[in-house]
């Protein structure tokens, strides 16, 4: 018999693993998986919820205070910064600034908590443009005026693989036992929606644009808000239940909701708003750090350091004739403090924001739970079908899969890695989510994590170094329907100086384009009320 | 009596089961997909069961002699089943048909077990009683061998070990009985005989089974194996015929002997006759030593560095005298400096440090892009992070996999330099062991094929060399796509190309 050297390759592997089977395996057996719960502050945050806190012992005074130290508050102080105001603090709760963009470190590699990537940026993204070139993500142009992205952060090939039946394919679409019908169905909605792209309205807006304040107000594509992403499918007539699995994944992973709650506005968003053109990658790509977005939030972090106040819990924010007084509680020593400062930005999420601010209140904010597993392995998965790929997902799981933190690594022989396994909670309702995340123990967690991955990865069996746990009590805004085009959002967007609000939150859908300019808008809104002359960068 | 035959049912139930385990397992493992193994492996194996229990009909006479037999059988086929698939895996036409072939045998085996055990028992017993013991036991042997399987056998021992260790139980069985029976069975010497011999062929397996492995492995090679180890980042196989040495790397031909010095000197001179003194030269891969044998050609040269990322290779290279023949000893030299990482991230490091190394020539001596990982070693990114360690005059060289089998990905590695600024110099020759290969030459400035070479070379000469950088038609340039760390165009053409092939 004649061989092909890829039969010859692939029976050697086969060989190699029996023969290693029982040396190997011996050695690392039975070596329990450890790891732990992380998660942002719930038990810090609800004191928020009537509890009592001592008198300020301090007062100071600056111009700004920035509530929140997530990407629209590190936004807004980088902005700040480089306008020249340097009088102003960040209060940020957790003891680490980033919010979704947190990232965590081991000696495998860094990893990130939540945020993970950002498409090509839309024409209308301006202001976070800016920061792409400032921190070298962008680093030119083409004679088209398309932007000339790093190589080194642009998502290395493959990007995307599913696991069905057995096997791993390439790409996200089902297509082990997709009929002709699911294809054909396919084929139409990615040409509708994805056609939707560059589709302007009557106002010469995109109708689907990033940031989303930026898309047409024609009332007709507005309308879609009424209805769900499922509604909507139906009466375009997309019944493949392949299609569907596929829309329903979109928005669990960028919405933390399910295909049957999503504004079928936001569903279509999310394959419409993607216009970003790059000179040097395909239009579908988009930029990923080995620690996600914590990339970028680290960048930002790092010229605001001497601005930066963490663990701090802040309680009370009053208007006080020209200023406004911001108390807040520093867990470390247990005092608290007040800032009077000339403006204040709230870059923190609407229901922390109510409960300061109670004006604002608005029972029509709801919010996704999120749970988040970093999975420490000393082999590498496998598969056959196709190669690991960035994002590797697990066709019907309630789970999103797991993205391969080392997967932009230039080596050539990587053989440890950090999987980041997301789960939208979505399969209850939130507030029931959140009580059952909160309710189960670690080893459960580590259970229901290492029960799919070990399913479809046997080979890593006694390969799992260790698997921590992040809980997102309230990870992202839900678009659900009614909610994008709704007056809770409208009312929301209302700036009232010398308060200002800035986060992803007023935009319906949480992702690093939004929370950025939202952080910008409201530097800048700060500025004009500091009398600070300045460029937009909007 | 009574008791030794139901204590055997669970043995052989427990060893029944293992089979199958078995079976599934080493099937997923060579074929992949484990839910269609398991499921078509466990089905052909119960359907031979029942095939097995009809077939007992058909005993009439000597039962417990029957018995013995069987169990034998069992124990010498099931306990060899793990070894066998994995030696006949590369030997067959058709690794399916032997594989359901074995389960089926084996399966049908065991399908006599019980029901015989049945019918030995028939007078001991109440009806009753027999059938809740036996298939009580039966059940109860299954629970032990699932549990059994992972925990302990899998882990510990491994398939082949396993599947040895069972065989010796199953026979074991058998020489109880023998022994249990002796007077009430006469006639049995044929048959203990034969279950010695099978104990003994077993526990010989048990014992030495990875040296029967590796042995074995040299069946997939020509030639003996006369070294072997597996490294963190592959396996290194080195074969040996009369007159033939041969490298693999992962399964995959390295060089033979008979004619490395046609790809090895077409790899290195053409880059290093074109330059006037080389004296610094950067090699990644060839951690055999024989680019850099080529190299140390040119007295020029002062300083060789090589980026290989497996420590063995070069160990096993600069230190075995038949190799050390092989290469001059050039690991041995004093001008070389040896870096033990991933090629890429070291150009990274250099690139990025306050004072790049500048080197006359490049050579990339790295296997072919035949996954993603290797792929990045041939991207537009990682030949653009060269040219801080090249001059204007500095010339570069890639081996390309070869441009007759895969001419899409040949051409796809030459436009991709171009992409990445550099003017390109394509060329071909023969290398009997790999077939037509290609290379191509890199540099900034422009290229013209030296005419003046080293004396003593076996292939290259000013005529030879000329005649390389002429493609036929069946070579011709083609556009590709460009090989980006975003969308390796170039491992898929060479996936797609190599898998087409046929010849090889």
């Amino acid at each position: 018999m004649i061989f092909t050297r890829r039969q010859l390759l692939k029976s050697g592997a086969a060989f190699a693993a029996a023969l290693g089977f029982g040396r190997v395996r011996h050695a690392e057996a039975d070596a329990p998986v450890t790891g732990q719960i992380l998660g942002a502050s719930a038990k810090i945050g609800h004191q928020l919820r009537g509890g009592t806190f001592p008198a300020p012992i301090t007062t100071t005074e600056k111009d700004t205070v920035i509530i929140g130290g997530g990407i629209a508050g590190l936004g807004a102080g980088y902005r700040l910064l480089n306008a020249g105001v340097t009088d102003f603090t960040i209060l940020e709760l957790e003891q680490d600034t980033g919010g979704n963009a947190q990232s965590g470190k081991n000696n495998v590699s860094a990893y990130p908590w939540g945020a993970h990537y950002v498409p090509l940026l839309t024409d209308e993204c301006r202001a976070v443009k800016k920061l792409f070139r400032d921190f070298g993500i962008i680093t030119g142009e083409d004679d088209k005026g398309r932007a000339i992205y790093n190589e080194y952060y642009l998502c290395s090939d493959p990007h995307e693989r599913l696991y069905m039946f057995g096997r791993w394919q390439e790409g996200l679409v089902p297509q082990a036992g997709a009929t002709d019908e699911d294809r054909r169905q396919y084929d139409a909605f990615f040409k509708q929606v994805e056609g939707l792209r560059n589709v302007r309205g009557k106002d010469g807006r995109k109708l689907f644009a990033i940031p989303v304040d930026d898309s047409s107000q024609d009332a007709d594509w507005l309308a879609l808000d009424a209805l769900t992403m499922r509604e909507w499918m139906l009466r375009e007539g997309y019944t493949s239940k392949y299609l569907q699995w596929h829309v329903d994944y979109g928005c669990r992973d960028d919405y933390g909701v399910t295909l049957d709650d999503t504004s079928a506005w936001a569903g279509i968003h999310y394959f419409a708003g993607r216009s970003g053109v790059a000179a040097n990658t395909d239009d579908s790509n988009f930029v990923t750090w080995p620690d996600g977005n914590g990339f970028i939030a680290k960048k930002l972090a790092a010229p605001l350091a001497g601005n930066i106040t963490t663990q701090a819990l802040v309680f009370a924010v009053k208007r006080e004739g020209e200023h406004v007084a911001v108390d807040y509680l520093d867990q470390k020593t247990g005092t608290a403090h007040r800032i009077s400062a000339r403006t204040v930005i709230m870059a923190t999420p609407q229901f922390v924001s109510a409960r300061l601010l109670p004006e604002i209140a608005s029972d029509n904010f709801s919010y996704a739970p999120w749970a988040v597993a970093n999975i420490t392995v000393t082999r590498m998965p496998e598969g056959t079908g196709a190669e690991l790929a960035w994002d590797n997902m697990v066709f019907d799981s309630k789970l999103l899969g797991y993205v391969v933190a080392t997967h932009q690594g230039l080596e050539t022989n990587p053989r440890k890695t950090v999987l980041t396994y997301y789960w939208p909670l979505s399969h209850l309702p939130p507030k029931q989510a959140r009580e059952e995340a909160l309710a189960r123990s670690y080893e459960q967690w580590r259970d229901i994590f290492l029960g799919e991955l070990l399913a479809v990865h046997p080979e890593l069996k006694g390969f799992v170094k260790s698997l921590d746990v992040w809980i997102w009590g309230h990870a992202m805004v839900r678009p659900l329907k009614g909610f994008m085009w709704g007056d809770a959002r409208r009312n929301m967007l209302k700036q009232t100086p010398p308060v200002f609000y800035a986060h992803s939150d007023m935009s319906g859908i949480s992702i690093f384009e939004e929370a950025y300019t939202h952080g910008v808008r409201a530097a800048e809104n700060t500025l004009v009320h500091l009398g600070r002359a300045f460029a937009t960068e909007l | 009596m009574q008791t030794l035959l139901l204590i055997s049912v669970i043995v052989i139930a427990t060893c029944g089961l293992v089979y199958e385990l078995i079976a599934g397992t080493a099937a997923s493992y060579l074929l992949g997909d484990s839910v269609t193994q398991f499921s078509t492996v466990i089905g052909c194996y119960l359907f031979a069961m029942g095939a097995g229990s009809w077939l007992t009909k058909y005993v009439e006479r000597n039962l417990i002699g029957v018995f013995i037999k069987v169990e034998i059988l069992v124990g010498a086929i099931g306990g060899a089943s793990a070894m066998l698939l994995f030696l006949l895996f590369d030997h067959v036409a058709s690794f399916r048909v032997l594989l359901y072939f074995l389960v089926f045998i084996i399966g049908m085996l065991v399908g006599v077990e019980i029901p015989l055990l049945l019918r030995i028992l028939k007078d001991r017993l109440e009806f009753r009683e027999l059938v809740s013991r036996v298939l009580a036991l039966d059940y109860l042997g299954a629970l032990f061998a699932s549990i059994l399987f992972p925990l302990v056998l899998v882990p510990y021992l491994g398939l082949v070990k396993s599947s040895f260790l069972f065989g010796m139980m199953n026979v074991g069985v058998a020489v109880w009985v023998i022994y249990a029976l002796k007077d009430e069975v006469p006639s049995l010497a044929a048959s203990r005989a034969s279950a010695i011999i099978v104990l003994v062929l077993l526990t010989f397996g048990f014992v030495y089974s990875e040296r029967i492995m590796t042995i074995a492995e040299s069946g997939a090679y020509p030639g003996s194996v006369i070294f072997s180890q597996s490294t963190p980042y592959q396996r290194i196989v080195i074969t040996k015929t009369r007159h033939d040495l041969r490298l693999f790397l992962n399964s995959n031909l390295q060089f033979s002997s008979v004619d490395e010095y046609r790809y090895h000197e077409a790899l290195v001179h053409p880059a290093l006759s074109a330059l006037d003194n080389p004296k610094s030269v950067l090699i990644f891969g060839g951690g055999d030593g024989l680019a850099l044998r080529e190299v140390l050609k040119y007295p020029s040269v002062e300083k060789v560095v090589m980026i290989d990322l497996d420590p063995a290779m070069t160990e096993l290279f600069s230190q075995s005298d038949i190799l050390t023949q092989l290469n001059n000893g050039s690991l041995l030299s004093k001008k070389l400096e040896i870096v033990h990482k991933d090629a890429f991230i070291w150009v990274r490091e250099m690139q990025q440090s306050a004072n790049p190394p500048q080197f006359d020539a490049v050579i990339s001596d790295v296997p072919d892009p035949s996954n993603f990982s290797i792929g990045k070693l041939y991207s537009r990114t990682f030949f653009s992070a060269l040219k801080s360690l090249v001059h204007d005059k500095s010339v570069i060289v890639v081996q390309s996999t070869s441009p007759l089998v895969a001419r899409k990905a040949f051409w796809c590695v030459n436009n991709t330099l171009q992409d990445a600024g550099f003017k390109t110099a394509p060329y071909h020759l023969n290398v009997p062991a790999f077939g037509e290969w290609g290379y191509v030459i890199a540099s900034l400035s422009d290229f013209t094929v030296p005419e003046k070479y080293p004396a003593g070379l076996k292939y290259i000469t000013a005529r030879s060399a000329a005649d390389m950088f002429y493609f036929p038609p069946d070579m011709a340039h083609l556009d590709t796509k460009i090989q980006r760390l975003d969308d390796q165009a170039l491992v898929r053409y060479f996936d797609q190309e190599w898998s087409e092939y046929q010849i090889y």
